[in-house]
């Protein structure tokens, strides 16, 4: 399994918007290797099984649709009843980072 | 943010150094009754978070199920636009890090859309007449609208500078069909009427199939430029810029003019085009910079385990196919071969808004020439005077049918045709009742008119000399004095057939 970088895990540090120190990226990118390592055990499972389509659904399922009707919505007391704050009946979340 | 902007160059001059290569991406908001993939109403607007449920608000545990008429809605589009339609497709989650959609993911499609590979033309007006060109399209793929975000703090309201943010996820889940073009290479003075025709004609579309309400000011119909500029006479394409925002037709020919005039500055000045993501200003006509697209490709798109494949039978699309209704376009060219228009009459016809009522006023009885004289002139005017359009003008065309079907029969003149459209606009009723009412009939007692024309006669003997020497051409003077005295009430025709007899 190729390694993670230190240099990877800032970048999508960065694209995930956590701020991470020195001492955090020194010890994820070690840390995210060995997760992968333990999940590509699984990739494992496909070695010399041949012509393998990847599978995105586990049942043979297709075309299941919904009639175009009304069903009943939330009140926005119950929407907002688990949001950590809320004002004008919106949800308030923390400034959004870096772009206009 | 701030980034060194070099000078513009006037587009004229930057098209005899550079070609522009567009892409178009055009989001139509369906007007199905529900969302995507939960029953709740897919309605603009509204109170706060009114139209949410545990599905759009991504709540553990909620499992999202595909709306069957929005699927209908897509493939119908599709095929308006000469799509292939997907044997089968997948949904994907598109995951990003922007709160306007609660589950950190949008769903979308990916590398299989439900339509691709499909065409389209639009019309422009060129020096000499209509010019057509033909419009590709990569792909037209399903995916659901995001929440609105208030930027709160700060001194602009926007993110920049902004506290903290409020969402209303009320929007969050409604369908979107999100069509692509192909990379569009037109003669550069072409590319910003090109692309305007283009999302004009997407909203005809649309609105033709009945599948939305496509109201640029309301954001259901939204579209995005993508431009590029190439140095003349080379094929390898530049680095693009991709201006959101575009909220209007005038707005994305704007929008294609300015980024013109700004790559060509940057690339005049040795620079190097970031490719980025811009904003368009509707009050200043011109775009600043969003977000860098370094990391655009990093969406880390999967299929989404929750939604089943769509894969409709051929036997469902071509049902579809067959419910398609004649598109804006056709309609248009077959109207203007069976009235025998020019090209010119009929961009005139349709630039006024005046098709449909031209139509309507052939059904009821006239012909196209007459129909078309009557709106584009005598109506169209008097609609200027009101600032209203055409179609809001208080006559229907079975009423302008009937005047001309009443000039056609000699009851009433041209002239008297203009009193009678006064009268019916005024709200006198039809224009048989304006005509009775009025007392607006020609005048075809015989006696009375023959007295008229001898009293002219009389009153302009210099005129009648001339006549009577063969100069016929004269008699106009007699007419005029004629219909002068009758108050407009005769007609013309048999005015200078007496006259003639009298004197020849
Ligand atoms: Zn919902």
């Amino acid at each position: 399994m190729p390694e993670i970088t230190r240099d990877e895990v800032a970048r999508l540090a960065g694209l995930a918007r956590i701020q991470l120190g020195d001492a955090e990226l020194d010890r994820l990118a070690p840390e995210l290797t060995k997760i992968l390592d333990a999940v590509a055990t699984v990739s494992q499972a496909l070695e010399g099984a041949g012509e393998v389509q990847p599978m995105s659904h586990p049942t043979p399922l297709r075309n299941v649709f919904r009639a175009d009707e009304l069903r009943p919505t939330l009140s926005p007391e119950q929407a907002l009843a688990g949001a950590p704050a809320s004002e004008g009946q919106r949800f308030l979340v923390p400034r959004i980072l870096g772009e206009e | 943010m701030t980034t060194v902007e070099v000078g513009l160059v006037p587009f004229e001059e930057a098209l005899t150094r550079y070609e522009p290569v567009m892409g178009l991406e055009v989001h139509v908001e369906l007007s199905t009754a529900t969302k995507m993939f939960c029953g709740c109403p897919a309605l603009f607007g509204g109170e706060p978070n009114t139209h949410v449920c545990p599905v759009c608000l991504g709540l553990p545990g909620s499992l999202p199920v595909v709306n069957g008429a929005a699927v209908e809605s897509a493939i119908r589009i599709g095929l308006a636009l000469n799509c292939r339609i997907a044997e089968v497709c997948r949904f994907a989650r598109k995951n990003y890090f922007y709160p306007d959609m609660p589950k950190n993911y949008q769903i979308s499609q990916y590398d299989e859309p439900i339509a691709f590979d499909g065409w389209t033309e639009v019309e422009v007006e060129g020096p000499d007449g209509p010019e057509r060109y033909r419009v590709e399209i990569e792909r037209a793929h399903m995916e659901e609208d995001t929440g609105k975000s208030l930027h709160v703090g700060g001194s602009t309201g926007r993110i920049h500078g902004a506290e903290y943010s409020l969402l209303d996820y009320n929007r969050a889940g409604i369908p979107l069909i999100e069509i692509v073009t192909r990379p569009i290479a037109v003669p550069g003075d072409r590319a910003p009427a090109v692309a305007r025709a283009y999302v004009q004609q997407l909203r005809d579309l649309v609105l033709a199939l009945g599948v939305s309400d496509a109201r640029m000011d309301q954001g259901s119909l939204r579209a995005d430029v993508n431009l590029s500029l190439r140095p003349v006479g080379t094929a390898a394409l530049g680095t693009r810029s991709e201006t959101k925002n575009v909220n209007s037709f005038r707005s994305v020919e704007r929008a294609v003019r300015f980024e013109v005039s700004r790559h060509a500055g940057i690339l005049d000045a040795g620079g190097r085009v970031v490719q980025e993501t811009r904003h368009f200003h509707e009050d200043t006509g011109t775009t600043s910079p969003g977000r860098e697209k370094s990391d655009a490709e990093d969406y880390r798109y999967f299929p989404d385990p929750d939604l089943a494949p769509v894969a409709p039978s051929r036997e469902w699309v071509d049902a579809l196919r067959a419910t398609l209704p004649e598109l804006p376009a056709e309609r248009r060219r077959r109207l203007q071969a069976e009235w025998g228009f020019s090209d010119l009459e009929m961009r005139d016809t349709a630039g006024a808004g005046a098709v449909d009522l031209v139509a309507a006023t052939v059904a009821a009885g006239s012909s196209a020439q007459t129909a078309r004289k009557w709106w584009l002139s005598e109506l169209a005017r008097r609609a200027n005077e009101q600032a209203v359009e055409l179609s809001a003008l208080k006559i229907t065309p079975e009423d302008v049918a009937r005047i001309q079907a009443l000039v056609d029969a000699g009851a009433i003149n041209d002239k008297l045709a203009r009193q009678v459209f006064d009268g019916v606009l005024a709200g006198e009723g039809s224009p048989d009742e304006v005509v009775a009412a009025r007392g607006l009939a020609v005048v075809s007692d015989e006696g009375a008119l023959t007295e008229a024309v001898d009293r002219a006669i009389e009153a302009n003997p210099d005129v009648a000399a001339k006549i009577r020497d063969g100069k016929v051409a004269a008699a106009g003077a007699l007419i005029g004095a004629v219909m002068k005295e009758m108050r407009g009430q005769a007609d013309a025709a048999r005015v200078r057939e007496l006259i003639l007899a009298r004197l020849t």
